[in-house]
């Protein structure tokens, strides 16, 4: 079998590659964000010494890492519309989906490095009048989230590379680009290896990367 | 809204409500379908897993061989291929691209293209496990297992091994749990897992709540079971004193 990849050129990619891309890049974005916030809640109410807000927190995280993502992705599909009562898109259902779920990742993060922190330095800031509040914002949370970039930026990868699976509900991001073009042009083969080459280079320079800020803070610590 | 569960006693074909909720003869209800899924969902996920623990610890080993430079650097290649390419991208590849470019790969069905995808893809996480493992044990002991006259062989088999899979049972525990998570993103190439099944009853009965629950309940049974066997092995391979990857820090 040959392999052509001459149909490859600007037109196809603008219009089937980069709209994908877009909606990976961006479904990515607002996860991570959306996922990094709504993980620091549930990690904050985990350590909170509150049975009321501890258990339905470490129900959600629990819950949500024993389930396969597709399935999660199946169900707010499913849900979502019958709770709003009007249906929506698939995209708005796969960005709704992965900060529900990514939550539940990036809150064992964020546990983990606020655990990291010394108890001291708590006790220090209530030493010094400070409040539930201002402790965490001024003195434990941007240590936290110094230590744990990293492997925050790690699952941000992991998110990324994830976001094929919105396959499941037919959304449009950059695999599903590179399958309609395929489609399109009766080159499935040329397609799928071009989309496995794309994903890899991104992947792996973004790892690269990662490696790179790791060794920085590592040295600076 | 209300609840429907009789769904599962319908027969797929002429949704007749069946008593047993068992089919007789050819027949097959929702609940036979559901649980034949599920079967399928085990055997992916425990043959890739097989696959994957010995692929996964021979390249993790050869990572950590010290004067083989070439075959460290093949065995970084291999993860970092498996690691950076998303599963389902990994799952078309297996199934439809490299059929068409290897023949030979024609007649094998899908099923064993999804285990092999799946298990070639853990590989590369086991592999780095095993790594991390072997290079947390001190170096005193590869030195010390040479020192008694062992092969490198013999000392990776009787010394460095032993200890360094102790360690890891934690984060392999973790890797089996994914695995059968993972197994999910076979939907995409037909196999009839549970995935496959709550899409299909979903479209079919249009009781999606019913039938995702009954799903979402057995991938939760199948992870609480993992993790039980899992629990039950690190108790039996315990060695008294020996801290494990979890547990962080100190010891060895």
């Amino acid at each position: 079998m040959n392999l052509d990849f001459s149909f490859y050129n600007w037109d196809l990619i603008s219009n089937f590659v980069l709209k994908g891309l877009y909606f990976s890049l961006v479904l990515t974005l607002v996860a991570t964000v959306g996922g990094v916030l709504f993980g620091t809640v549930l990690a904050l109410m985990r350590l909170s010494g509150k049975k009321w807000l501890e258990v339905p927190a470490t129900i959600y995280v629990n819950g949500m890492r024993s389930i396969p993502l597709v399935m999660v992705i199946l169900w707010f599909f499913l849900l979502v519309p019958a709770i709003i009562g009007r249906p929506i898109g698939a995209e708005m259902s796969a960005v709704i989906t992965f900060i529900a779920f990514e939550a539940a990742y990036f809150s064992e993060i964020m546990r983990a490095g606020i655990q990291s922190i010394p108890k001291g330095q708590v006790h220090a800031g209530q030493a010094l009048g400070m409040t539930y509040g201002q402790n965490m914002k001024l003195v434990v949370l941007p240590q936290a989230f110094r230590n744990m970039l990293p492997v925050l930026l790690t699952q941000t990868i992991i998110l990324f590379q994830d976001t094929s699976l919105v396959y499941a509900i037919g959304a449009y991001d950059m695999l599903k680009g590179f399958e309609v073009a395929g489609k399109n042009f009766g080159r499935p083969i040329e397609a799928y290896l071009a989309a496995a080459v794309l994903y890899f280079v991104m992947c792996y320079a973004l790892s690269w990367l990662v490696k790179r800020l790791h060794q920085k803070i590592a040295i600076i610590r | 809204m209300s609840w429907d569960w009789q769904v599962f006693c319908q027969d797929t074909m002429d949704r007749d409500i069946v008593q047993s909720c068992f089919g007789k003869g050819g027949d097959i209800t929702y609940l036979d379908w559901m649980l034949s899924a599920w079967g399928w969902t085990v055997s992916v996920s425990v043959l890739a897993l097989v696959l994957a623990l010995l692929l996964g610890s021979l390249i993790g080993t050869l990572r950590t061989l010290q004067d083989r430079p070439m075959v460290v650097r093949l065995g970084n290649a291999w993860v970092e291929l498996f690691r950076n390419i998303p599963l389902l991208v990994q799952i078309f590849l297996w199934y439809h691209v490299l059929p068409s470019l290897f023949p030979v790969l024609h007649g094998v069905p899908g099923f064993l293209l999804v285990v092999l995808a799946l298990g070639f893809f853990t590989s590369a996480r086991i592999a780095e496990q095993v790594r991390s493992g072997i290079q947390a044990l001190p170096r005193g002991q590869r030195y010390a297992g040479l020192a008694m006259g062992f092969t490198t062989f013999q000392t990776y088999r009787y010394v460095l091994l032993p200890m360094a899979f102790r360690i890891i049972i934690p984060p392999l525990t973790s890797e089996t749990m994914n695995i059968f998570k993972n197994s999910s993103v076979a939907f995409a190439v037909s196999v009839a897992e549970l995935t496959m099944f709550a899409m299909q009853a979903q479209e079919e009965t249009s009781r999606g709540i019913e039938v995702y629950l009954a799903v979402t309940g057995l991938y939760i049974v199948s992870a609480f079971a993992i993790n039980r066997i899992m629990a039950f092995i690190e108790k039996r391979a315990r060695i008294p004193g020996m801290a494990l990857a979890s547990a962080g820090g100190g010891g060895h």
